[in-house]
């Protein structure tokens, strides 16, 4: 069962709630087991690169719904990146049919020194104003800093009187960078904001299933077309209005264990919208068992078995080629925590062989308490162990180190910046933007086909390598990768 | 009410000095002056995100070893309770294992200076024992990116610079100058930009210390600035407090070019104001060398001016008349002034959304008066540029407009049916990488970006 608490105006960080780490090196079979009897210790690195940052998770979960505002409570440098928000938001708008995207509207409190000395409170309350008689907007979110977060401002407190005064939802969010190692600890704070102030209680169910992803394009529909229900997709591109009725679905998936288990095991428990309990669907076993799941939970078991007899009639002969024209491929990934997983599953359904894995973060556990939606689990259960497991959150220097001694054939990588240095070796490098590319039978294709092309057109990595430019030392490329792992506290 | 005061009542409506679509970062944005040195790396005393934040600001700008290669203390609540001053140790010793590099510049964030870590004690540890150290205070709260530019380039020169001052003696290279002129990343045509003033510069017979960029030599470049005989700023406002710095501690004179000379008019007054501060200074030039150079370089503008002018006057199909810059100071009137003159736009109501310090813009201020003596170019200053588009959403010209600016204008410029230009940060809608729009053929340049815009609208 889930256990999330709404009552309180912050959600613990998962280093609290999921005991989750950041540094491990081993294999995957031993971080499985190891997850599971409690045994899993941190092991911090006394050498590091700069991490990425739980405000801009949040940010992302929330600059993205139509209709709502971001005011960012702190200096201007901590909303420096979320134009990039702004970016997706208009491009990817088509894949999400938003025909007309309408800017997006983003603010800083701006602190400066003197508010760090006296207090934010009424600059955040000012600007809270002066944004809603800007825009009107149907929802205000406001993401702490650390600057915020440390003099004490009281972002609840402001929050709430400035509800009171306007009529609309003021979302306190609290995702200060230094309170977690794991920056997806700002998802989480972003979905209690929204589970606490946003999502109503159901008038009645609908025929809707709650997608919990990022912006990528639409497989859903094809699918759940055959159960007579449409996706409710949950944070991007949704309404205050669209957020507010996710209690009516059928039930919740997710695009990502990882991204989507907190609100989707808050809506189970609040209002009983049921969570899809099977890791999400790459690679053929987790695609079977999640369709299998799904059509037991809409009572619609005939359906699943429809798509699962067509999606493999008119995928599975071109997977075999692909499987044929990739034999003896090696590869390596580095991902997030979840869809590092997936990307494994799909790697050994194209028989592809992984030789390692660095991924930003492991839960032990997660937010639905479920072993069956655990990606990891299903991944080693279906296809077997993988060595040179590594758990790096985005330390590029151990990466630049495996990689070096590696050299693996292809290089498949989610979260920017990481493609960069299987390049500068000459590995063909494969980054894929949209999360849901993978998915499903389809999915094996798209990835079959993308992977020979970045292998059969190498040409950019090869001269790339031969006049790339490298920071680290000599002596550093002839040390054990985990050389600065657990060296201190 | 007047257009003017309207527009200056919409930028001051607002009860707090929030920021909506910020164009500029904070201070610790300028560890990308550290980026722009060669072989220079970055180390942050900071929150986790902060790096990130910057390399999501600037994109495509992580260099040698800046973006996520950059070392971090990444402050946690230990060090926020415990204090980071051991962290940062491990971090600095690390750093000199895994990386290369000739120069370290450790830049404190937010997290740093509210507990009050002892950063420079740290650092001094490190220096005493012969390694080339700097640190900086660059909290956000304390400044944005243009000022922190200047702290960053003066603690170099205080704590690394002045090592090698006993290894020379002041000014004593007569033709060498340093130039103060983009700050790296913040301006996106940084590059081009300073690879541009080297080579005029050096056409008028100087030698030029750059600092920035792929034409700079480096930390021995840096090392001999002191050796230059006067320093050049070409800046509105940021960068004075470095030439200040100079002055005081080698003695060093500074001439100073308040916009970003864009065209040939403001080139050759630009070439001309630095030839003669450097005569007066006893610099190795002639004054006939300058001259055959201003007007081999003008000759072969007004070529292409010539050249261009029928389209510029009988293209029957529409071309934007008037513009809207939002841009720092120097780039607004530097702009403004080439448009008008050399191009044929006018400027209407302008933004400059750089925060500029209020000491400094009067000063500005003149300077875009003097640009023309037969119409006034209203300006105003704000870093919320939120409330720039809200109020150039109010304004009506007659015709067709144009807006300069960063990549937040692109939906204003979609919703009045104006053309756009991407040319300041953050700028995701467009890549450049040496392109220059100082001096002559950045001009010209500028005369390619605006019209290629402009006919790609005709399909």
């Amino acid at each position: 069962m889930p256990h999330v608490n709404l009552q309180v105006p912050a959600v613990a960080v998962r280093e609290i709630r999921l005991n989750t780490i950041t540094g491990f090196a081993g294999n995957a079979t031993e971080l499985v087991s190891q997850s599971r009897c409690g045994g899993l210790v941190d092991q911090s690195r006394s050498f590091t690169q700069c991490l990425g940052c739980s405000t801009s998770n949040a940010a992302c979960m929330v600059t993205l719904v139509q209709d709502g505002v971001v005011i960012s409570h702190g200096p201007v440098g901590c909303s420096s990146c979320l134009h990039e928000f702004a970016f997706t938001y208009r491009v990817n708008a088509p894949l999400r049919g938003v025909q007309n995207p309408t800017q997006r509207h983003i603010y800083s409190t701006n602190l400066s020194e003197d508010d760090t000395v006296f207090g934010g409170n009424q600059k955040l309350a000012d600007t809270i104003r002066e944004v809603a008689r800007r825009d009107t907007p149907q929802v205000i979110f406001v993401i702490t800093t650390c600057a915020s977060g440390i003099i004490g401002d009281d972002v609840e407190g402001i929050a709430t009187e400035a509800e009171e005064e306007l009529g609309i939802p003021v979302v306190a969010i609290f995702c200060e960078g230094f309170r977690s190692k794991v920056w997806t600890s700002g998802f989480d704070a972003g979905y209690h904001g929204i589970a606490r102030k946003l999502v109503r209680p159901p008038r009645h169910k609908r025929p809707i299933i709650n997608v919990i992803n990022f912006w990528g394009s639409d497989i859903f529909s094809r699918w759940f077309e055959q159960f007579d229900a449409s996706p409710n997709f949950i944070t991007p591109y949704a309404t205050t209005e669209s957020l507010a009725y996710s209690s009516e679905a059928l039930a919740s998936v997710q695009a990502c264990t990882t991204l989507g288990s907190y609100l989707s095991g808050a809506l189970e428990q609040e209002y009983g919208v049921p969570a899809l309990r099977a890791a999400p669907p790459y690679g053929v076993a987790a695609t079977d068992r999640w369709l299998r799941e799904l059509g037991t939970l809409l009572d619609k078991p005939e359906a699943a078995e429809k798509i699962i007899a067509r999606d493999r009639a008119e995928f599975l002969p071109r997977v075999e080629e692909l499987r044929s024209q990739l034999k003896g491929k090696s590869a390596y990934v580095t991902a997030g925590a979840g869809h590092g997983h997936s990307l494994l599953a799909v790697l050994a359904e194209l028989g592809i062989k992984a030789q390692g894995a660095a991924l930003f973060h492991h839960d032990p556990t997660n937010d639905i308490d479920s072993e069956d939606a655990d990606s990891l689990v299903a991944a080693v259960r279906d296809y077997g162990d993988v060595p040179n497991f590594n758990i790096c959150n985005k330390q590029e220097f151990e990466l630049v180190n495996v990689l070096n001694r590696i050299r693996p054939d292809i290089l498949l990588a989610r979260h920017g910046g990481m493609t960069l240095w299987g390049a500068k070796l000459g590995i063909p490098s494969l980054l894929i933007g949209d999360e849901h590319y993978g998915m499903g039978y389809e999915g094996l294709v798209n990835y079959g086909e993308a992977i020979l092309e970045i292998v059969e057109n190498d040409e950019f990595v090869k001269n790339l390598a031969k006049h790339s430019i490298n920071p680290y030392s000599k002596w550093w490329l002839e040390q054990p990768p985990y050389t600065f792992l657990g060296d201190d506290e | 009410m007047t257009k003017t005061d309207t527009v200056q009542a919409l930028l001051e409506q607002s009860p707090v000095d929030l920021i909506e679509q910020e164009r500029y970062t904070c201070a610790i944005g300028a560890l990308q002056s550290v980026v722009a040195i060669p072989r220079a790396v970055p180390i942050l005393h900071s929150g986790p995100g902060c790096g990130t934040m910057i390399q999501g600001f600037f994109e495509r700008s992580t260099g040698y070893a800046g973006g996520s290669t950059s070392p971090c203390t990444n402050f946690s609540e230990t060090e926020v309770v415990f204090g980071g001053e051991q962290r940062l140790r491990g971090i600095i010793d690390g750093t000199y294992k895994v990386l290369d590099s000739d120069l370290q510049v450790v830049l404190t964030g937010c997290t740093a200076d509210i507990v009050g870590d002892d950063v420079a004690s740290v650092v001094a540890d490190y220096r005493m024992e012969g390694r080339p150290i700097v640190q900086v205070e660059t909290a956000g709260f304390k400044h944005n990116n243009f000022v922190a530019h200047s702290d960053v380039v003066n603690a170099i020169i205080d704590q690394y610079v002045d090592r090698y001052d006993s290894d020379w003696s002041a000014r004593s290279d007569k033709a060498l100058v340093n130039v103060f002129a983009s700050v790296p990343y913040q301006d996106p045509f940084w590059k081009g930009n300073l690879y541009e003033y080297k080579r005029l510069l050096e056409a008028l017979g100087l030698k030029v210390n750059i600092l920035f960029g792929p034409q700079s030599g480096g930390v021995a470049e840096w090392q001999s600035i002191p050796t230059a005989n006067f320093n050049v700023l070409v800046s509105p406002w940021y960068g004075l407090p470095i030439v200040q710095n100079l002055a005081e501690k080698y003695g060093q004179p500074f001439v100073r070019f308040g916009h970003v000379p864009i065209g040939a008019n403001e080139t050759s007054r630009f070439l001309e104001t630095v030839a003669a501060f450097a005569l007066e200074a006893g610099a190795p030039i002639k004054r006939h060398d300058i001259e055959t150079f201003i007007a081999r370089e003008e000759q072969a503008y007004y070529e292409e001016i010539d050249n261009l002018a029928t389209f510029l006057l009988e293209f029957r199909y529409g071309l934007p008349n008037h513009v809207h810059i939002l841009h720092d100071a120097g780039y607004v009137v530097g702009l403004a002034r080439f448009l008008l003159h050399e191009v044929g736009i006018v400027p209407k109501e302008q933004f400059v959304v750089d925060n500029t310090p209020e000491e400094f813009q009067a000063q500005v201020r003149a300077d875009m008066a003097a640009a023309s003596d037969k119409r006034p170019i209203p300006l105003y200053f704000s870093p919320d540029a939120g409330a720039a588009q809200r109020a150039i959403r109010a304004l009506t010209h007659k015709g067709r407009g144009l807006i300069i600016g960063s990549g937040w204008d692109k939906e204003l410029a979609r919703e009045k049916d104006y053309d756009f230009l991407s040319a300041s940060a953050p700028s995701p809608y467009r890549l450049v990488l040496t392109t220059n729009y100082v001096g002559y053929s950045g001009g010209l340049r500028v005369i390619e970006d605006i019209y290629g815009v402009v006919l790609a609208t005709y399909a």
